[in-house]
């Protein structure tokens, strides 16, 4: 950083923070299976688009594997269980987001192997592109980056766009999470292999990793591992949050921006997550589906943090029980502590976007209650902000309840709530958390005068 | 087990700084100076400094309590305020007076706007451009530098009773029997007399003027330390000084016996302290990039132009004040390209 990064320059995007990183807790913790939690919980819902509908009734038994919910369309997925039990009830669950939704809750057998049994085996090469679409779905994945959007849909770019680039995302800038890391370490195979698949399925020419340089054991590791006659390369990216947001990553390695409103197929680039190529690659050859997924565990208040394979479902009290959750505990966040939610059960499933759990300790320094001054104009949000914004102004204006001229004038849609802007404010301005309220409340405006 | 856990909103994390300790470093990045002041004038310039940030803070806490909106001074930007107008005083300035601008320039310029971050223009300057315009003979009296007497005895003016007019000082100054006082600091002999005080000289505050206006080296060393820190724009001061020196320079190649030095303007007078201390305060200066250079080449031009062709011998503080005023106009024009956009962004209509 500062001036030493003038002499050594990393590719990289205009702004952004260096919080610290956190990551020597788990970052050489090889990936761990975990015990089946008595009872899993399958949100039907776990995934933007339309949630899946059940294929099973209560007091069926299923097998690991099999599926349980179909998907409503293309844009959703289907549910597999993740292991072997009955159907105990479908009914609401707690979610981290707030509202309870729909869920499958599936009691697992006490002797349930960790085997899958449902296999349905493939020749990949044989595959065409359209094919492999189809079997991502049926595979079940969305994006395990956190965004959860269905992986198979972003195959399929709006008519006029053509994906030229495949961009595979193990940037990993959250701090604490290390999932990512160990996947591009442990899972490489699986992940060239999606990383081809992705490729056969989009016609993307190219794919390009990109890696933040405080994991450079894994970039040389990929590199050791692609052969040449691959289009695929493993690039370093300065460290730096969110460099692992989709818009931030392909500026940093093509200097390109999505345009405003737009979508990463305006410029011809498809964004994928290691852990989403990584499943992709392991779960297509057996034609198997999504049931678990690596998750970091970690935080000042877990006792024994690491990586973990965890089923999916598997209710966070489950988790924290098998880590040692501390009596510090204050906060447990689903995701990083930039852009993750705190949980206010922890009945709270761990579900596909779900990369990492952090439990941070009450009343943690970082966190401690500060005074709020009034802005000051500092400008340090508008060296952070990753898209330019001017977040001292929209504050202003979001206190003034100026909502629609937020949107107008500052374009407040361009923000997706990194955080960049409240981490930095001297003020201490929940400023994330007025631009969240201001877009919710002009999405309803929106919608009511759409009605009226 | 039922254990209790907390809900925040994101982000989790944040970085440890906040509004009083950036306060706190500006008033540590300020102590050298009014050490410097003191040492140089004497008991007076202590007194000074100790009236100004005195009264500032007592203000602050009253207006805070009439408005009930709890302790605002611990965020130390009133102190901030008492210094800096200290500083920008003649030493030997009547502490009645100093007081009255204090109170003007916390009250006026800061508590009726809504108290910090909704001041307009940088308070402190409101203050002494109050007494400027109600005061002109003592703000524009000044006494020599390193006077032996200065640690036993006070500048007579300095203990002028209230609502009296200043004890003259000539005898006093007379009577220290200095061999080279003229009684006019440099930028006056400059203008008036075309007399260039050698750039030595102002750059290390071996002369008389305000306060802690005079050594520009110091304030330099200490804007420096504070912008190393990142508590303090670089674009701003290092624009102000470009656009002084811009200026200068056009007049100063056509007639050097006219007009002065590029050097001797960045150096002499309060334009240090101002680009520095004063022009970069965040609260009144725009928010963009782009814009605080324009407000700073703004400051610079416009203090060149009044001390050149105006009335005043010394321009900072009014160009700070105009520059202050045209700030929100001036983040307007320039707010950042937002990532993806094909324009630049519209601004206030």
């Amino acid at each position: 950083m500062g001036l030493l990064s003038i002499f050594k320059r990393r590719r990289t995007f205009d702004h952004g923070i260096y919080p610290v990183e956190h990551k020597e807790l788990t970052a050489d913790r090889p990936i761990r299976r975990l015990p089946f939690a008595p009872e899993l919980v399958i949100p039907l819902a776990q995934h933007k688009g339309a949630p899946a509908i059940p294929l099973v009734s209560v007091g069926q038994e299923v097998v690991r594997g099999e599926p349980i919910a179909r998907a409503d369309g293309f844009v959703s997925v289907p549910m597999h269980a993740p292991a072997t039990g009955v159907i105990r009830a479908i009914a609401l669950s707690p979610t981290a987001d707030g509202p309870k939704t729909q869920a499958i809750f599936l009691k697992v057998y006490e002797a349930a192997s960790q085997e899958v049994l449902y296999d349905l085996e493939r020749d990949l090469d044989a595959m065409g592109p359209d094919e492999i679409v189809a079997a991502v779905q049926d595979a079940g994945l969305v994006g395990l980056g956190g965004a959860a959007f269905p992986s198979h849909v972003k195959m399929r770019p709006p008519s006029g766009r053509v994906i030229e680039t495949v961009i595979v995302n193990g940037c990993e800038c959250e701090p604490y999470l290390t999932c990512d890391h160990r996947i591009m370490l442990e899972q490489t195979d699986a992940l060239i292999r999606g990383i081809r698949l992705a490729l056969k399925a989009t016609g993307a020419k190219q794919a390009i990793i990109g890696v933040e340089d405080n994991k450079l054991d894994a970039v040389a590791h990929l590199r050791a591992r692609l052969s040449k006659d691959l289009p695929i390369s493993a690039e370093a990216v300065e460290t730096k949050y969110p460099q692992g947001a989709e818009k931030m990553l392909i500026k940093s390695l093509l200097g390109k921006e999505v345009p405003v409103g737009g979508l990463p197929a305006d410029v011809g680039v498809a964004v994928y997550n290691v852990g989403t190529l990584a499943q992709m690659g392991d779960l297509l050859p057996q034609g198997r589906g999504l049931i678990e997924r690596v998750v970091t565990v970690s935080g000042p208040a877990v006792d024994h943090p690491g990586n973990f394979l965890v089923p999916i479902g598997t209710p966070l009290r489950f988790l924290l029980e098998q880590v040692g959750l501390g009596d510090r505990a204050g906060e447990v966040i689903l995701g990083g502590p930039m852009m993750g939610m705190a949980v206010a059960s922890l009945d709270v499933p761990v579900t596909k976007a779900v990369s990492g759990v952090v439990a941070l300790e009450r009343e943690d320094p970082d966190l401690a209650r500060r005074k709020v001054y009034p802005c000051i104009k500092c400008a340090e949000c508008l060296k952070a902000c990753p898209v330019s914004l001017n977040p001292s102004m929209l504050g202003e204006l979001a206190l003034a309840r100026q909502y629609e001229r937020m949107a107008d004038a500052f374009h407040l849609d361009q923000c997706f709530e990194c955080g960049c802007c409240a981490y930095v404010c001297p003020s201490n301005i929940p400023l994330t958390q007025y631009f969240r309220i201001a877009k919710s409340i002009n999405r309803d405006q929106k919608r009511l005068k759409g009605n009226g | 087990m039922a254990r209790r856990i907390e809900i925040r909103t994101s982000p989790h994390l944040k970085r440890a700084l906040s509004v009083d300790q950036i306060m706190r470093n500006v008033v540590f990045a300020l102590l050298p100076v009014c050490t410097f002041a003191i040492y140089q004038f004497g008991l007076s310039a202590l007194l000074l400094l100790l009236t100004t940030t005195g009264v500032a803070i007592a203000t602050e806490w009253f207006f805070a309590r009439m408005s009930q909106g709890g302790n605002t001074v611990a965020d130390w930007s009133v102190v901030i305020t008492g210094l800096l107008l200290g500083l920008t005083l003649p030493p030997g300035f009547p502490l009645w007076m100093a007081a009255v601008a204090a109170f003007v320039g916390v009250a006026l310029g800061k508590a009726l706007f809504g108290g910090l971050g909704y001041n307009v223009m940088n308070p402190a300057l409101v203050g002494r451009a109050f007494v400027q315009a109600a005061f002109p003979v003592a703000i524009t009296t000044w006494t020599p530098a390193f006077a032996p007497n200065r640690f036993s005895e006070l500048i007579p003016s300095t203990l002028t009773l209230p609502f009296m007019q200043p004890v003259p000082v000539g005898d006093w100054i007379a009577g220290l029997e200095l061999d080279a006082w003229t009684g006019a600091t440099p930028l006056a002999l400059q203008k008036f007399q075309h007399v260039e005080v050698p750039v030595t000289e102002v750059f290390t505050g071996m002369i008389a003027g305000s306060a802690g206006e005079t050594s520009a080296i110091l304030i330099l060393v200490c804007g420096l330390w504070l912008a190393a820190k990142r508590m303090l724009d670089w674009r701003i001061p290092v624009a102000v000084m470009a656009g002084a020196a811009l200026t200068a320079l056009p007049f100063w190649l056509l007639d050097g016996s006219l007009y002065p030095s590029p050097w001797f303007v960045l150096f002499s007078g309060g334009l240090m302290l101002g680009a520095w201390f004063m022009a970069s305060d965040m609260v009144a200066s725009p928010v963009t990039a782009s814009g605080a250079i324009l407000y700073g080449l703004l400051i610079g031009v416009l203090t060149v132009v009044i001390r050149l062709f105006g009335g005043l011998v010394e321009g900072v503080m009014y160009a700070i004040l105009l520059a202050n005023a045209a700030g929100p106009l001036i983040s307007g024009w320039t707010q950042p390209r937002v990532y993806g956009a094909i324009k630049r962004a519209r601004g206030p209509k």
